[in-house]
């Protein structure tokens, strides 16, 4: 049977373990079975209905690997692994029953971080005793030339992700802020960073330890250099392409043990966030490399636009009375929440407002645009945590026909993605992403905490100023509230 | 196993995620990274390997510490994909 793990091809490996050499081919078997249990735990997320299943799935493919791994390897110390997976199982339990669902984009790039650290520190185990993880060569001294490469590649991503990860993390949970950190030939040193990077690697082909520690460095420090320069709204694409960093460094990981599961799952991983930034990309009509390069957001000139005119343009005050007796009286409502929601903690005050307008008879919707948030499906997430049934909720191409028949689009912290100069503006930095069109309802509120902020582009909305348009100022809870407060009179 | 074996996995297991990811539903686009985050810390296998292997104490320690970071993240990853998921409900019937 040619399906044999990597341990009967290094004779050295024998010697040590040889115990082993029985078990491999079913502990290859059982990593393959894990890595089936992985692919089936994404496949379940199709739909809402199979998803739990297929996340216990991904516990048991999880269980699997780490029990095989365990039973056909000699431990030195078990107590030891039993208290550093207990320690961590009850930091991981604790941190993911307590987080907020709108810390959710935070606690996703510090998990990212902890994968990519993990992998960094197995490759530098992986180094410091080679033998263990059977990538010897026939000498029985040196790591395979071929390990080595993998080994440093590996530890590279996985460093790149630690560190891109905690800037992310730093920008998305405010401690740090989220506009662009512009460093003067940024762009000159990150390349030749990366470079540098890639050639020690291939040199890495002759084994000396400071090629390695030099990998470590500056993979850690092109992390950092790498996200510093984007902005707040660019964080969906930055989150979902250090996911998919955290799945290549687990890939390469798996090349270095000939892992089966390591290699199914990094591959897995490392599509699922290339496929995320991709749409994440498509959404906001930008090419994947101009948000990598950074600085959107940044620009003054951007949206120059509406500049000193913008402050004269007549618009509407509306109050949260005006807003309860208008929808009361309509027959379908089109909610679009956006990032300001999530940040006012608005989404069950919102639910609260929906459902006080189906009593009315009112046929409420909300329309989700692929980046509103801090990540992707961020929205869903936060309107599912306010009990919002999933098939009330539409997607953009699914809902953008019905503006033209709704009677009221309820706009709360969204902008960008409500703004016709998308549209229409060639010059708007927002020209050609995809956005709703709820000039065509027969009318729109507004809620926004003053006319001076805008949206995360700096471009002004013509949406503001329209006729139809009624500008609700007051913090996005603060202001459902009231607006229950006047439906329940 | 040789190079050209892992390999084909690898690319194979790349078109089995391509056509996966593009199958699941936008709403769940949050959820699917929590998994994947949590099942890429299927890294553990390496940390296990090094924790448990005699030889180098640094190796182990490293390793422990491996051990640690993605256990926070299996536990954590799953758990808070559990508790996404189970907020999905579809509309009463009434």
């Amino acid at each position: 049977m040619s399906f044999v793990g990597p341990l009967e091809t290094t004779p050295s490996m024998a010697q040590v373990m040889p115990a082993e050499l029985g078990v491999n081919p079913w502990a290859a078997l059982a990593y393959l079975i894990a890595g089936v249990l992985f692919i089936l735990a994404l496949r379940g997320l199709s739909s809402p209905a199979t998803s739990r299943r297929g996340n216990r799935f991904g516990m048991a493919g999880m269980l699997i690997a780490v029990v095989t791994t365990l039973i056909t390897h000699e431990i030195a110390g078990l107590p030891e692994i039993i208290g550093a997976i207990a320690i961590g199982g009850i930091i991981g339990f604790v941190t993911a029953r307590r987080i907020r669902m709108t810390a959710m984009p935070q606690l996703v790039a510090a998990f990212h971080s902890l994968v990519g650290l993990a992998a960094v520190l197995v490759g530098v185990a992986a180094y410091f005793n080679p033998e263990a993880f059977g990538i010897l060569d026939g000498s029985g001294l040196d790591i395979l030339a071929q390990s080595r490469i993998e080994m440093g590649l590996g530890v590279a991503i996985g460093a790149i992700t630690f560190s891109g990860s905690v800037i992310a993390f730093a920008k998305l949970n405010g401690n740090m802020s989220g506009s662009p950190i512009l460093l003067p030939g940024r762009h000159i040193i990150n390349l030749g960073v990366l470079a540098l990077i890639v050639v020690l690697v291939v040199l890495f082909h002759w084994d000396t330890p400071a090629l390695f520690w030099a990998i470590v460095v500056l993979s850690f420090a092109i992390g950092f250099l790498l996200i510093i320069p984007i902005g707040g709204a660019d964080m969906p694409v930055v989150v979902s392409m250090l996911n998919s960093y955290s799945g290549w460094a687990a890939a390469a990981m798996g090349f270095t043990l000939h892992n089966t599961a390591m290699i199914i799952t990094g591959a897995l991983v490392g599509s699922s966030g290339a496929i995320l930034s991709y749409i994440m990309c498509k959404a906001m009509n930008r090419s994947f490399l101009s948000v990598i390069a950074g600085g959107f957001g940044a620009d003054p000139g951007a949206g120059a636009g509406g500049g000193a005119a913008k402050v004269d343009r007549p618009w509407k005050r509306g109050s949260a009375e005006d807003a309860a007796f208008l929808m009361k009286e309509a027959e379908t409502v089109i909610i679009i929440p956006g990032y300001g929601m999530a940040v006012a903690q608005a989404q069950h005050v919102l639910r609260a407002m929906a459902d006080l307008l189906k009593k009315h008879g009112v046929n409420v919707k909300y329309a989700i645009h692929p980046v509103a948030g801090r990540m992707p499906g961020h929205m869903n997430v936060l309107l599912a945590e306010a009990n919002v049934p999933y098939d009330e909720v539409f997607e953009l191409d699914d809902i953008n026909g019905e503006f033209a028949q709704a009677d009221v689009a309820f706009i709360i912290g969204a902008n960008d993605v409500v703004n016709p100069a998308a549209k229409t503006d060639k010059s708007s930095p927002i020209y050609g992403m995809p956005v709703f069109d709820v000039e065509k309802a027969k009318t729109i509120f507004f809620i926004k905490r003053s006319m001076g902020g805008q949206g995360y582009a700096g471009v002004d909305n013509d949406v503001f100023y329209m006729d139809q348009t009624m500008m609700l100022l007051a913090d996005a809870k603060k202001m459902v509230e009231d607006i229950n407060k006047a439906l329940a009179d | 196993m040789d190079f050209i074996s892992v390999l084909s996995i690898f690319v194979m297991a790349c078109f089995v995620g391509y056509y996966v990811v593009w199958s699941v539903t936008p709403a769940l686009h949050t959820p699917l990274m929590a998994v994947t985050n949590a099942i890429s810390s299927v890294v553990i296998v390496g940390a296990l390997i090094a924790a448990a292997a005699q030889g180098s104490p640094v190796a182990r320690w490293l390793g422990l510490g491996a051990v640690v970071l993605a256990s926070i993240n299996i536990f954590g990853g799953f758990a808070v994909t559990e508790r996404m998921l189970a907020m999905y409900k579809k509309k009463d019937r009434k």
